[in-house]
């Protein structure tokens, strides 16, 4: 029999997280860990006044900040009244994969971002440096989509943060964070930003190359004398439109959905899935 | 270490200085000193980081001595005291890290086990209460010694809540460099003093103190200007690395800005 797993404390909600774009993205990569497509609707697209209850919730529990995620955010119409609410109370970033970032988007966001004492961070995704390696997994014309969407967005006073998912080795990893950084003011970042999140093997990356295995799992022995803190977990919840979730990554496991509200969420969670040992071996987190 | 030092003397109610991390640079420290005395402090609170960045730690605990100042622990403190591995800054970027990493191993070579006692006895947080009101001085904030209290980063209701559970009116914080403060509707205050060892992002070479006047509680940030050249004449004599040289001429950070947010990442040149 496989030992208990062991439990992560609930420590301060810090960050909340929504899935304001439910399960919906205009893009399929073959990497997701929620499988996310434009037929996915296993989380719906938030309402701003769905996300306001929450936020209001949120701010009386002494929140610090605010996460915008999907599938794709600019799938939801109501994203930019959205983050309006949110840049009243709070720092707020928006992930997101920039394709459908236009000048007029771009702007509206720029607007938001000069009339708050708050930051706007929007977080990029990106897979790779040329459209072949990027497109391979993202999808055709990604990559000049992307590109695109960063342009737009650096003209409107951004400097977004572009996150790569690491599909290389340690010895590669400074030099392709280099070419990330050349890359970047190459297209006119000057300061370039780039965050490296590790692989997750669930979703639809469970299939494009593997599972997590029966080894794969945390025991009391990974966390003796560990400090919790440094897992997101201890210190964020994700809502989407099913409810609040442990973390941003798990929202399809059942297991890990924690309540109606923020409040019935604040509790301690059992490490039970192979992502939970991927966050603990990488010391990964969702954060910027 | 001891958690927290309690104070009480009617020297409190005067005009008081708050000092955020030396790192080592002396010749700042002595600068913001003096200039502290100048304007009649009746009693200086360094908010601990006393080494890192700049050059011959060893210089910075006789100074403190001599102007009698108050020091409570940072991050850097405590981890020379306890001899670990990093500085324990909280940077969660690959490149602030390497260069975190080069000043802490130069100034961990450089300290005396004395000198490592001396840190481990600093207070975690100094407590006191000035015009009926609960202070309290912390290095990252009052919950976590390394937590970064950005400006743009930080929500009102989340300094709020760290207010109420550090049982505080007013929190004097640094760690991140860069002085702000704001006045939460909740009605308590945070006041992020900066830093005295490095220029504030800002493009002038003077460095930063809060100075608090008798019967308020609103900081006047005061900018100090000190022989920077010399300083960074020192550090190129200890071999340290230019991009630390040239932040201490230009003003500019040119390193550890990954941890950043997007508005005060935006003010700088880098």
């Amino acid at each position: 029999m496989a030992p208990t797993a062991p439990s992560v404390p609930f420590l301060s909600l810090d960050t909340v997280w929504f899935q304001v774009a439910g399960t919906l993205c205009n893009l399929a990569c073959r990497h997701c860990f929620i499988s996310c497509s434009p037929t996915n609707h296993n989380h719906e697209l938030m309402t701003r006044t769905e996300v306001r209850r929450h936020l209001e919730e949120a701010e009386s529990l002494g929140v610090k900040d605010y996460y915008f995620t999907g599938g794709e955010p600019f799938l939801n119409r109501e994203l930019g009244g959205i983050l309006e609410d949110t840049l009243r109370i709070g720092p707020a970033t928006v992930l997101t994969n920039a394709s459908l970032i236009t000048r007029a988007r771009a702007a509206e966001l720029g607007a938001l971002e000069r009339g708050t004492r708050y930051s706007l961070e929007v977080r990029v995704s990106l897979d790779g440096l040329t459209p072949e390696s990027n497109d391979r997994i993202r999808g055709e014309g990604c990559f000049e989509a992307a590109v695109g969407g960063l342009r737009e967005l650096q003209g409107a006073g951004f400097n977004p943060i572009i996150t790569v998912t690491r599909t290389w080795s340690d010895e590669e990893d400074r030099e392709l964070r280099a070419r990330f950084h050349d890359f970047l003011r190459g297209i006119g970042l000057a300061r370039p930003r780039v965050k490296v999140l590790p692989l997750f093997h669930i979703g639809r990356e469970a299939d494009r190359t593997r599972g997590y295995g029966a080894g794969e799992r945390l025991t009391e022995e990974h966390v003796r004398g560990y400090d919790f803190w440094n897992l997101q977990c201890s210190t964020s919840r994700m809502v989407t439109s099913r409810g609040v979730y442990v973390c941003p990554i798990l929202i399809d496991a059942p297991s890990a959905l924690m309540g109606r509200s923020l409040r019935e969420s604040l509790r301690a969670f059992p490490l039970a899935h192979g992502a939970c040992h991927t966050c603990w071996a990488t010391g990964a987190s969702c954060r910027n | 270490m001891p958690e927290t030092r309690e104070w009480g003397d009617p020297e409190l109610e005067g005009p008081l200085a708050f000092l955020g991390g030396p790192y080592n640079n002396h010749i700042a420290l002595r600068a913001a000193l003096e200039d502290a005395r100048r304007r009649g402090a009746s009693r200086v609170f360094c908010l601990g980081d006393l080494g890192g960045f700049g050059p011959n730690p060893g210089k910075i605990y006789p100074l403190l001595d001599e102007y009698g100042v108050v020091a409570i622990a940072g991050n850097y403190d405590i981890s020379l005291a306890e001899r670990l591995a990093d500085c324990g800054c909280g940077y969660t970027h690959p490149s602030d890290n390497e260069f975190a990493q080069r000043s802490y191993e130069y100034t961990s070579r450089r300290t005396t086990d004395a000198e490592r006692r001396w840190l481990g006895s600093l207070p975690r947080a100094a407590r006191f209460r000035r015009g009926g009101r609960r202070w309290h001085l912390c290095h990252g904030s009052p919950r976590r010694v390394n937590e970064f209290l950005w400006e743009s980063a930080s929500s009102d209701a989340f300094l709020a809540r760290l207010a109420r559970d550090a049982e505080a009116d007013v929190v004097l914080c640094s760690h991140t460099g860069i002085p702000w403060q704001r006045t939460l509707p909740a009605g308590s205050r945070f006041v992020n003093v900066g830093a005295i060892g490095r220029p504030a992002n800002d493009g002038r070479p003077e460095v930063w103190y809060a100075l608090v006047p008798p019967g308020e509680e609103t900081a006047r940030f005061i900018p100090v200007a000190y022989d920077h050249d010399a300083l960074a004449r020192e550090m190129e004599a200890e071999g340290l690395p230019p991009e630390f040289i040239e932040t201490i001429r230009s003003g500019w950070w040119t390193t550890c800005l990954e941890i950043l947010p997007a508005k005060e990442r935006a003010k700088g040149r880098y």
